[in-house]
Parts: structure tokens; sequence; C-alpha cells
């Protein structure tokens, strides 16, 4: 008995201290319970929100983009896709099938969709067709009955009503590059969303784009969304409105697109508000934000016409003698011209050994400024470049608003080039010739000029101010009636220059037009309220040389395309109180050699008529287009 | 039968009814009760699919616990060698079965329950143990040849769980069939060698683990450095703990496991919704409630007048502690993650079963508690 007692009581030992083990490791237990739900909980109670809280962004609508007059210019237009959430449908292929006796499916169609199923939870909605119209989309919505699962998506679109017409002003959205990702919004992260890529679209994007609401939602460990926890809408853009008359626009981009490639630029002077700006060929801006096939892609980039240039601001070409009122006023201004100065013209100019020809061969005979200008006689502008020297020209030039970047609110302006003794050995090693300065003094060489410059030049001359462009009128709001100038903005500094001098180079332009012998006399406006002043120009873009001279060149129609001149005008009416001023640049629009009024100047007439009829800088918004209350497209 | 006649002062079946431990019975259903609660959470607010099916277990389990604990103590140990032979043979047939193509199948299928025999081979291997050092004479337990087989009864099955591979099972043979040992009164120095013999293996074992067991104990070392993959179990379910805090976010509330972040959380990581809905508190209320069956074990082990009650007893208990450590330690990162239920409370019929087999032969000793055995089973006057 004494053995068994032994083993008994070896039994409870070794039971009691099982016990204390087990005592010890359910303390470890309850120890980790408290460390992880007490020392760590707040951490842990973070995490599990994470796991479990889904913030979603909202995009919000894209603001409207309207011209003066609150005419829509780029809108936002639903879009309808159909969709389908795989596990509310039954059998698949035949719910394809019946979709697609109701609208279209290609085959394309049918493989996204089921690379689609495949790749993605079978609650998410897969897109069986994007961008539907509206009779597609209600045919589709009422027979939802009877295809299971498949259900309409209403997104927004950026529409353009005017299309090409506006495209280089208002520019166009497409999606979001890999290179602007990194940008502070996370709204661009959006699959959906589309960014300004140009004109004002992207000049204005952040004040377009408003602000992205949210909404948070619960999501299980697959994605899928239980409930939404809270919602905060966005703040949707603002409104932009355009300088632009869009009836003005219509009518510039369609006598534009006359001329294949062409640009022409319409400005309130006493303002700078850019009232049409046209460049041709465009292209259509809608296309962008659907996106571009790459067929699309290749016809814009590799169209001799450069579609994709806005060429009003971003087109750079000599200035031709619509340089010379420049000149003009540099010389009086510098005194080495009087009004009465004179200058016999041969029909050549010698410097040296060079001879500097003028496009009137058999010469203009003896003649002072204003008669210059009107017939546009290059000698006695070579006279003059030679008196002056390059830097008083270019002084003068840029005081005009040439050759300096203007600051319009439009990206891709180009500050073309006004040469200088400085720019000349910094950028070429080589000293300035005196040569050269004959040369730019009719505009041509180095200098290069936009057809925006121009037309700044134009209103600085009709208002002896520093007048600057601008195309957003303002944001958010239509301007109200009082807004309407009344005078030249007192914000734009006087230019400094005598208004004597001023008066006779608009004389000289006025020849220009109305006399005969001027050398835009064909392109004169009758009507006298209207009259307008103003200067032809052709760029060279195909040197002649002395054996061309010599033995005939081309000329007219024979003339290859791509060596034309370029065709110029600048113009300014009416010229009893000058408001209205425009520049028409025609893209190889002249022949070889000839004075190019012929083909710009019409163009700026007919701008100039349609500009003073319209008035658009004298007229208030019609009522329907106050306010804010501006109809969304 | 004959057995049931041979003592004429075998107290009649009303009786033995009376002598059951019913405030261990109460205990338990309560313990039951929680995890129907548990359950019914899970499955966001349903009796279906679990919690439903698992309160009829409990109500099969119970009777077949009370039949268990009036059947005498002495039939048990006569029946243990067979017992252990029955759960042995179902278990080399799920393993050959498995082997011949049916992949990683554990459970022989009876309907209402999926049978898993590495489940029954715990108990199995108490009893046997019980019985084997019951008949052992005191000096024989200093003869290391005398050890021999009982170690067999342990790696035998242990291996074969192994194999299946059932990690979890295995560790729990093998450190259960230890406490059996220690219990027995084998000398401290033996386990030493065993264990150090053991960490002489492990670098072959380690070789030899698959790929996913070596990944369990990796991911166990660094939870974090693959949330996605392996580690997602072990994360998500400290996140589930973890953010449950002192009162925890309230009955049917946990986001982790509603939302679907916790995988198998009907199952061996049901403590995760306690632990997320009801806090610190929760936890602790439960590992209180273990805690008192643990010590309702340890004073019917202290009761019982004979050798093998009291071992059977101990074994048990120990075997209970061993679910519920093994399961809450592998839940809050404690261990790795390998598959052992929360008795009484993981969804599962053979689990609920075994378990309650088991509280139903500790209640067969303190029915019995004061009938002496033995060696051999026979009743000591």
């Amino acid at each position: 008995m004494k053995r068994e007692s032994n083993r008994s009581k070896l039994l409870s030992r070794r039971a009691m201290l099982l016990a204390g083990g087990k005592i010890g490791l359910l303390a470890a237990l309850a120890g980790r319970l408290y460390y992880l739900q007490v020392v760590r909980g707040g951490r842990f109670a973070m995490l599990a929100d994470e796991n479990r809280i889904n913030i979603r962004l909202l995009a919000p609508p894209r603001g409207h983009i309207v011209d003066r007059f609150g005419v829509p210019l780029a809108v936002n237009r639903p879009t309808y896709r159909a969709v389908l959430v795989a596990e509310q449908a039954g059998d698949i292929p035949s719910t394809l099938d019946a979709v697609a006796t109701l609208v279209p499916l290609t085959e394309a169609d049918r493989r996204r969709v089921a690379r689609d199923l495949r790749n993605k939870h079978s609650f998410v909605p897969i897109a069986i067709r994007e961008d539907m119209t509206w009779d597609e989309m209600t045919r589709v919505e009422v027979n939802t009955l009877d295809l299971p699962g498949v259900s309409i998506e209403q997104g927004l679109i950026r529409h353009y009503p005017f299309g090409e017409e506006t495209s280089h002003v208002v520019g166009y959205v497409a999606p979001v590059s890999e290179k602007e990702l990194d940008s502070d919004d996370p709204l661009v992260e959006l699959p959906d969303f589309r960014i300004g890529k140009s004109g004002v679209e992207k000049q204005y994007d952040l004040e377009l784009r408003g602000t992205g609401g949210t909404s948070e939602v619960e999501v299980n460990a697959f994605g899928r969304i239980v409930r939404e926890l809270a919602h905060e809408d966005g703040l949707a853009g603002q409104e932009i409105v355009l300088t632009i008359d869009m009836a003005l626009q219509d009518f510039a981009t369609k006598r534009c697109a006359a001329e294949g490639s062409a640009s022409a630029v319409v400005l309130d002077s006493w303002t700078g508000e850019v009232l049409a700006l046209a460049s041709s060929p465009g292209y259509d801006p809608d296309a962008f934000a659907s996106g571009l096939t790459p067929a699309q892609w290749k016809d814009l980039v590799e169209n001799p016409y450069n579609p994709l240039t806005n060429k009003a601001i971003a087109g750079t070409y000599a200035p031709g003698s619509t340089f010379k009122p420049m000149m003009a006023m540099a010389g009086l201004e510098a005194g080495v011209l009087t009004p009465e100065t004179e200058f016999f013209c041969p029909g050549y100019f010698q410097l040296g050994n060079s001879i500097f020809h003028c496009w009137k061969k058999e010469g203009h005979g003896t003649l002072a400024v204003r008669r210059a200008i009107k017939e546009s006689c290059d000698v006695f502008f070579y006279h003059t470049a030679d008196l002056l020297g390059i830097d008083r020209m270019a002084q003068m030039a840029n005081r005009f608003g040439l050759g300096v970047k203007l600051g319009i609110d439009m990206p891709g302006e180009k500050t073309g080039l006004i040469p200088t003794r400085a720019w000349k050995l910094a950028t070429t090693g080589v000293s300035w010739q005196r040569g050269e300065t004959i040369s730019c003094g009719i505009g041509q060489s180095f200098v290069s000029v936009t057809p925006l410059q121009l037309a700044t030049y134009a209103a600085r001359l009709a208002t002896a101010r520093a007048v600057l462009p601008q195309i957003a009128r303002s944001q958010g709001v239509m301007v109200p009636a009082s807004t309407v100038a009344t005078a030249v903005r007192s914000e734009f500094e006087a230019l400094g220059v005598q208004q004597k001098h001023l008066d006779l180079v608009r004389d000289g332009m006025y020849g220009v037009v109305n006399e005969p012998h001027g050398t835009a006399y064909g392109a004169r406006i009758t009507d006298a309220a209207m009259t307008m002043g103003g200067k032809t120009g052709t760029a060279q873009v195909h040197h002649i040389s002395e054996a061309e001279r010599e033995h005939g060149h081309l000329t007219g129609t024979r003339v290859p395309w791509q060596q034309r001149d370029h065709a110029l005008f600048i113009a300014f009416a009416p010229v009893s109180a000058p408001r209205y001023v425009c520049a028409v640049v025609v893209e190889h629009g002249g022949t070889i050699g000839g004075e190019g009024g012929a083909v710009a100047a019409p163009i700026a007439r007919d701008l100039l008529i349609e500009a003073q009829k319209r008035d658009p800088a004298r007229r208030v918004p019609p009522v329907p287009f106050g306010g804010t209350t501006l109809a969304k497209g | 039968m004959r057995w049931l006649f041979e003592n004429a002062r075998q107290p009649t079946l009303a009786v033995k009814l009376l002598n059951v431990n019913w405030m261990l019975v109460l205990l338990l259903a309560t313990i039951a009760g929680i995890g129907f609660a548990m359950l019914y959470s899970a499955a966001n607010g349903n009796w279906q699919p679990w919690a439903a099916r698992q309160v009829l277990r409990f109500a099969v389990a119970v009777v077949v616990m009370l039949a268990v604990a009036l059947v005498d103590i002495r039939f048990w140990l006569r029946s243990a060698y067979v017992f252990y032979a029955v759960t042995m043979v179902l278990l080399i047939a799920v393993e050959v079965r498995g082997a011949i193509g049916m992949g990683a199948q554990r459970w022989i299928d009876l309907g209402l329950i999926q049978l898993q025999p590495s489940e029954f081979m715990k108990i199995a291997l108490i009893l046997v143990l019980a019985r084997y050092f019951n008949a052992l004479p005191p000096e024989d337990i200093r003869r290391p040849v005398k050890l021999l087989v009982p170690a067999l009864f342990v790696f035998v099955p242990a291996i074969l769980v192994l194999k299946q591979p059932d990690l979890g099972t295995a560790l729990m043979l093998v450190i259960g069939g230890a406490a059996m040992f220690f219990l027995a009164g084998v000398r401290l120095w033996k386990f030493a060698l065993i264990i150090a013999a053991a960490g002489a293996v492990i670098p072959f074992a380690w070789t030899h683990l698959r790929d996913y067991q070596r990944n369990r104990i990796y991911t166990f070392l660094d939870p974090e450095s693959d949330p996605l993959g392996a580690g997602y179990h072990s994360l998500q379910s400290k996140i589930a703990v973890g953010s449950g805090g002192i009162f925890g976010k309230g009955f049917l509330s946990g986001t982790q496991s509603h939302l679907s972040f916790l995988p198998e959380r009907q199952t061996d990581f049901i403590f995760t919704i306690l632990a997320e809905e009801f806090g610190l508190i929760g936890g602790l209320v439960l590992l209180a409630l273990y805690g008192l069956v643990f010590i309702y074990g340890y004073a019917i082990a202290f009761r019982s007048r004979s050798h093998f009650g009291r071992l059977l007893a101990f074994g048990i208990t120990t075997n209970m502690f061993l679910y519920v450590f093994i399961n809450m330690a592998m839940v809050i990162g404690l261990i790795p993650v390998v598959g052992v239920p929360l008795p009484l409370i993981s969804y599962g019929g053979t689990a609920m079963l075994t378990v309650m087999f088991g509280f139903g032969l500790l209640m067969s000793v303190y029915v019995h508690r004061d009938i002496r055995i033995g060696r051999h089973g026979d009743t000591e006057q």
C-alpha cells in the first residue's frame, strides 16, 4: 500500500507542477490580449478602419467655357454606357446576344467583355458598350427587364459645339498622361478624368476643374461596397467667359479656312480683348476627349498645314512691309526723318557692292514718308534703316509689341525675334553687318513676329498705348453691362511717342487702303463710317537669286505652294476713332516678289466690316445669358 | 455486459445521473452558448449556416457525454486498447485513401459530421496511456524499456498525422502524450534527453517540412513581411483582436469579421470575433470560464480514489488546456498558425464530439470516483 501511496503522491506533485505551468501560460494569453487590445489597440483600430473604409473621389463637373455673350463653346455632354454585373447576369453569352440585337456589338467589344469577366470580381460593373447615343441608350433601358445584370451608367464627356472653329482658342481635354500624374490633385488619378491639354482648357485647367467630392464607403475584403458612410459633394469647376465673339470667330474661321493655311486675329484695341482668333486648319477637339485613334493622330501630325499649331500665337513670320509703319515711327521719333524728308527711289539701293531691290523695279521716284508708307517703297525704308541702325529699330519694334512675349492667357505663345547687335554676337559670334540692317528695315532677314503681335502692334498704332491682349474676360460670372469700355483702358501705359508722328503714320496707312496707288486700294471699305487704314506685307519664303531676277522668276500659280510668299495685312477701323484692329497672315498666299495685299487685305476688310457691324465691344450680353444662370449644355 | 452485474454495490442509473457534476455541465453549456453567439455573429446575424447546426451538434454531444459519464470507468479502462486500435485503423485508413489520390482529405463522411480520426486519437491516446501507466508497477517507471511501448503509442499516430499534414494535431498528440509521461512520474532528465534528441533532429526535419509549413513559421516570425500572402491570416486576426480594445465593438458590430477580412472565421479563428466584438473583457471572461473548467478537471482528478481515474482526469484536462492554449496563442500571434480548434466554440462536428467525449470520460471519473481500481481493471476491496 505504501508503494501505491507514493505513486499517488508523485502524481499529485507532478499534477500541481503541470498546473503551475498552465497558469503561467494562461497568464501569457491574458498578457498578450492586454498588449494587443490595450497597449496597441489604437493602432490596430486604425488598421481595421483602413481595411474597411475606402475613400472614393467624385469628379466634379468641369466648368463651361462660353463666349462674351454666353454662347457655350465647351460643355459637358451626358454619355451613356451599358454595363454588365456578372453576378447578377444569368447566362452571360446569351445576355450579350440579347444586347447585340438592340445595339451593335463588335467582336472587339465582346473580347474586351470576356477579358474583364476573367480579371474582375463578379460584382464589378463591366462596360459592354461606351458612348451610346440617346436612341441606343433608350433601347437598352426599356429592355433591362429582359437583360439581367445589364444597366445604364451615365457619365459626362467634354463637348465642343463649334468643333474645329474654336479648336485653337478653347483647346481640348484628353486623358491624363503619365507625367501629369504626379500633380498634387488626387482627381487626376481617376480613370475617366480629363485634363486640359491646350488653349483655354489648359490655361484655366485648375479653375475649370473644380474640387473633387468624396464618398466614404465601407468595403469588405473583396472590395465590394457594403454601404456609404459619408458623402461630400465636390465643387463644380468655374465657368470661364471668353472675350471671343463667337459670331465673329465663326466668320474669321471660315474666311481663313478658305485660304488653306491662314490665321487672323481681331482685337478690341481699347481693352486688348481678343474678339476672334482664327487659325486654319483646325481639328476636331471632341475626338481628343473620347480618345483619338492612331490613324486620326497620324493624319493630324503629318498634315502639311499643321492643324495642331495655333498659328495666330505660335506661328512666326517675317513681317515684311507691315514693319514699315513702325520703321516710320522709329525714324520720326529718332529725328532721322521729318515728315518732309525725301529720298529718291530708282528701284534699288546700293550699299558697297550689294544691291537691295525695291519691289517696284522701275522705282518710286522722289518721295517722303507718307507716300513711302502708302506705296510701300522699300528704298525709302532702306535709307531710314541705314540712318537708324538696328538697335534703335529694335527698341521701337519692341515698344509696339513686336518680338516680345505679350503674356496672353493662352499656352504656347511664341516670342518671335527682333534682332539686335548684342543678340547676333551672342548667338552667332559674328558682329552685326550694316547690310543686315537694310534687310531688317523692310521686315525681312532675321525679323519674325506672330500674328498676335501684329494685331497688338496695330492696336498700339491705333491707341498710342501699350495694349496687351487677353482671351478670358472673367471667371465665374458674365461681365455686367457697366464694364463696356468707353475709352482706352487706363492700365495700358502710354507708348511715349509724339501724337503728330502717329497721326502722320496712320494717315499714310489710310492712304494704303483708300487712295489710288495705295497697295491695298482694292480692299477699301466704301462705307464712310467704317473706313479702315492698314498696311500690306509680304514675307519672302524663297530667296530670289540674282539669276532668277535676271531671267524672270515664276509668277502666280506656277510657283510651287511651299515657295510662295506669305501674305500679311494689319488694319484698324474706323479711321476717325480706331477701335477694332486686325492682323491677317495667309501662308504662301502671295506669289514671289510681289506686294502681298491681294490675298490678306480683303480678309482683313471683311473682318473689320463684320466687327463694326456687330460691334461686340459695345454690346452687352442679352438677358438670358446674364449671371451664372447660363444654361448648361 | 457481465461486469455491470459483477458488483452488488453498483448504483442504479438514476443515482449515477444525480452524481453527474451538473455544475460542470452548466459551465460547458455556457461556453458552448458563447460559441453559438459567435457563430451567429460570424454569419452576420444569421442562424444559418453555422449556429443552428452547432446547437444541434451540441445537443447530440451532450447526450453522448452523459452516456459516456454513466458508463462504468472500468469499462473505459478495459476497452482502452480496443478504442486506441480502432482509432488507429481509421487513421491509417484515411491515410491510405489520401495516398491513393483523394488529396489531403482527413475525414470519413458520416452525414451529420465528417469524422476525423486524428481528432479522436487525442482522446484515445490519453486513455491508452492512462491504462498503461496504471498497470505499470511504480518501480518499472524507471526502466526505459518499459517506456518504449507508450512512446510508440504517442509517436506512431503523431507521425501519421504529421504526414497528412496536420501540424496542430501532431503537436497536441506529442505534448499531450508527454504530459502523461510526466504525470506518470517519468524522470525529468529523460524528457531533457528526448528534447535534446529532438533538437538534433530539427534541422533534418526542417528539410522535410512542406513549403507551406515552413512559410507559416517564417511569417510567424515576421507576419508583416507578406501582408497579402501567407501572413494575411496572422495579421488580419491580430488587427481584429487589437481593434476590439477594452470593451469591444459590440455584438454583431465587428468589422474585420463581418467584412470577410478574416478567413476561416467560423472555425479556428472564431476567437477573433469574440475579441473584436467584446474586447479584452470578453476575452478574459472566456479565459476565466475555461480556467474554471480546468479547475473542475483538477478537482475531479484529486477526488478520484483510483490512479487510473486521476491519470485520465489530469490527462483530459491537460488535453483541453492544450486545445485552448494552442488555439488562442495562434490567433493572437504568440505561436505560428496551426490548425487547432477552440473547444466548444469552433464550428466543427468531430471536434465537438471529441471534446464532449473527453468531458464524458472526466465525468465518468467523477461519477465513479470512489471505485478503487487495480492494475488490471479489477476492483480492489
